[in-house]
């Protein structure tokens, strides 16, 4: 636990706080970048570009072999992930614009086709440089361990350009997530800031390869945005959240990783992410399930409350357990269901409030007001004093209710 | 075309073109239901059940790992339908959550338990090994009549043939109730056909063909032959029958086209080495794809060009 808190304050070694700053940023260069793919319904795009990296990374190996260098030198495997992604994103776009295919269609055929391009070409160099064992699988799942101060500069690098881009344009980007025929008529170029987005996504994506990997990046890309949403409803803040959550899990993460022993990188930062994720599932103040559960029992309880003391107000017997729980838990009631005075009075009332509503839908014969009357509404919510007065009026003076006075 | 052939090619093709047409078969209907990317969900998720299977039974035999992966598919599925419905998420999104986070519980509880010693890796799960599916005891085309020289079959062609047929079987019986589920889901439930449950079968019947693929032939070819085929063959008619004939036929085309350019390709350019087989499959049936949706007759949107009204 100790090593814990010291990779979580930095103190667990050069290359571990190197490892933890370099995924901060990419968490929160992912979390702002990614949102704006799930605000457009579109987060699998992230997936697709992440598998078509592949192909791209074992290209640039070949061509760097071919050329005599080092073929493991990672600004040139990004370069080539990068052109690889480019390619993939340009085809979904066109063969969802051009043919009847729909978006998820295109989307799974770039990540399978891509993805099984690169396992040839990864194949490929295996049996090409057999004595240079190309160690290129760490790709597919990222690896920390031997991460140089190089890498970490251009993870740091390429996730600051990737916030910044996204701050820059960020109204843009949000126009066209909500309303792209708005966004057109107002003159901005839809499919330029489309590509935008994904070019955005697919920097980060690029970025992150090293680290988490290109299985595991779309992660980091979906998982914040969804947490987020649970928060807020507004699309700038959105924005923050998803990327403090990303940045948050990512740095978390790799403390874990860091002060464990055999805990993969990119894995854990996913798992610390998905938890966040289920707790606001859960714990959401709207959105959430817990909340949703409150609303629930709370309108079941109005609902209850109302019908019993409509009972009351007929006289008829109330046998619901649960209303009459809940009419004794307040005092309207005595527990052998004889009504007390309060419960009395509240009864009135009700069976007042209803007669007026049913003067009211004579009065107000348009559904505008009347529509709202759902049982549950107080009608003193709905109509002034000066309406209510004028239908108790209609209804003449107040008589006892048989049975109750 | 001789002994060699049927000793080291004819099985991994058979396993080939049997996994691509179970895959196909439900891909058809995955496409036209908008669902192509529940594929894609499942072949990620295999990995954290065979992992699971692997720790609960300390074994890497086949069956209890295929258990896993369907059951970890099975679990996968009900989540993202769980994220969707009480987070009020939408599909993709959930999808996109539930299956990264198993994969990556997969992967870390591979890594943090001892299965350095079998022979269970990430890559294995993701690139399988076609090539590998030899009939080691095939001494020419004599042997297919030769009891002795059957039995030591490989097993994945045997639990793929039984799975292909499966699927084809539950596609026949099937058929009129997917069809009409998939075009109009309200029509559907007024005739009486259990839309939802037809639904979810479906989505377990592509899990099973996903997770029998899988083990023969790794989770690339899976994805890819969900929806390259299909999607072609969406592009080459209007008629639902018309177009699981030619899904069928382009999932055969490549997965022999595949296996033939990986494993003869390279000897063409002087090269000693075969590359890998599941992944130039994929990359043939993308190849397909592209064809069609360059040349395909029905390759435009309805309303767009040519309508087939009059045929």
């Amino acid at each position: 636990m100790s090593g814990f808190l010291d990779a979580l304050l930095l103190q667990a070694g050069y290359n571990a706080a190197l490892v933890m700053i370099g995924s901060g940023l990419l968490g929160f260069a992912a979390g702002t970048s990614g949102t704006f793919m799930f605000l457009r319904k579109r987060a699998l795009v992230s997936d697709a570009v992440a598998h078509a990296t592949l192909p791209g990374i074992g290209i640039a190996f070949i061509v760097m072999v071919l050329l005599g260098g080092d073929g493991r030198n990672l600004v040139g495997l990004l370069i080539g992930s990068a052109a690889t992604a480019w390619i993939g994103l340009l085809l979904i776009e066109w063969i969802a614009r051009r043919t009847r295919l729909a978006e998820d269609a295109a989307i799974g055929a770039v990540l399978g086709v891509f993805f099984g391009i690169g396992i040839v070409l990864l194949t490929v160099i295996q049996t090409m440089s057999a004595g240079r064992q190309a160690g290129l699988e760490s790709f597919l799942l990222g690896s920390t361990a031997g991460m140089l101060y190089s890498d970490a500069v251009v993870i740091a690098i390429g996730g600051s350009i990737a916030v910044l881009a996204t701050w820059f344009m960020r109204r843009p980007m949000t126009l066209v997530s909500f309303d792209p025929e708005y966004a057109a008529a107002l003159g901005y170029n839809v499919r330029r800031i489309d590509l935008t987005m994904m070019g955005l996504v697919m920097m980060v994506t690029v970025i992150g390869l090293k680290l988490v990997g290109l299985i595991l990046i779309v992660a980091m890309l979906i998982i914040p945005a969804v947490t987020a949403r649970f928060w807020t409803e507004r699309s700038n803040r959105i924005l923050w959240i998803a990327g403090c959550i990303g940045g948050v899990a990512a740095y978390v993460g790799a403390a874990i990783s860091a002060s464990a022993p055999a805990v993969p990188t990119g894995p854990i930062i996913v798992l610390v992410t998905a938890v966040m994720f289920v707790l606001s599932l859960i714990f959401a103040p709207v959105r959430g399930v817990s909340a949703a559960i409150i609303r629930h029992r709370r309108f079941q309880a109005r609902v209850h409350r109302r019908q019993g003391l409509l009972s009351l107000a007929r006289q008829e017997p109330i046998r619901e357990p649960y209303t009459l729980r809940l009419l004794a838990r307040e005092g309207l009631i005595r527990p052998d269901g004889v009504p007390t005075e309060a419960g009395r009075a509240q009864a009135a009332k009700v069976a007042r409030d209803e007669r007026r509503w049913a003067v009211a839908r004579e009065v107000h014969q348009d559904a505008g007001l009347t529509g709202r009357y759902d049982g549950l509404t107080p009608i003193e919510d709905v109509f002034t004093r000066d309406e209510i007065k004028d239908f108790d009026r209609r209804l003449g003076t107040p008589f006892p209710v048989e049975g109750l006075a | 075309m001789g002994a060699e052939f049927v000793q080291f090619s004819l099985t991994p093709i058979l396993i080939g073109v049997l996994a691509a047409i179970a895959c196909a078969l439900p891909g058809n209907f995955l496409i036209l239901r908008r669902q192509a990317l529940i594929g894609d969900a499942i072949s990620h998720v295999v990995l954290p059940g065979i992992v699971v299977a692997f720790l609960l039974t300390g074994t890497v035999a086949a069956i209890p790992m295929l258990i896993g992966a369907a059951a970890a598919a099975i679990v996968a599925v009900i989540l993202i339908e769980a994220v969707k419905r009480l987070g009020k998420i939408e599909p993709g999104a959930a999808m996109g959550v539930v299956f990264t986070t198993l994969f990556a519980g997969g992967v870390l509880l591979l890594e943090q338990s001892d299965t350095s010693n079998v022979h269970l890796d990430v890559e294995h799960a993701l690139m399988g090994n076609l090539e590998s599916l030899i009939w080691f005891r095939a001494s020419g085309w004599g042997s297919l009549l030769d009891p002795v020289a059957l039995a030591s079959l490989p097993p994945e062609l045997g639990r793929m043939a039984v799975v292909c047929l499966l699927i084809v079987a539950l596609t026949l019986v099937f058929w009129r109730w997917l069809k009409i589920a998939t075009f109009d889901e309200g029509f559907a439930r007024a005739l009486g056909i259990p839309a939802s449950a037809l639904g979810f079968g479906l989505v377990i019947t592509a899990a099973i063909a996903a997770v029998a693929a899988f083990d023969a032939v790794g989770s690339i070819i899976v994805i890819a032959m969900f929806i390259c085929p299909p999607a072609a063959a969406r592009l080459m008619t209007n008629r639902l029958g018309a177009q699981v004939w030619w899904s069928v036929g382009f999932a055969i085309l490549s997965a022999v086209l595949g296996y033939t350019l990986a494993g003869y390709g390279p000897l063409w350019f002087g090269s000693q080495n075969a590359v890998s087989a599941a992944g130039m499959i994929a990359a043939v049936s993308g190849v397909i794809l592209g064809l069609a949706s360059l040349y395909g007759p029905h390759r435009s949107r309805v309303g767009v060009g040519r309508d087939d009204a009059g045929a």
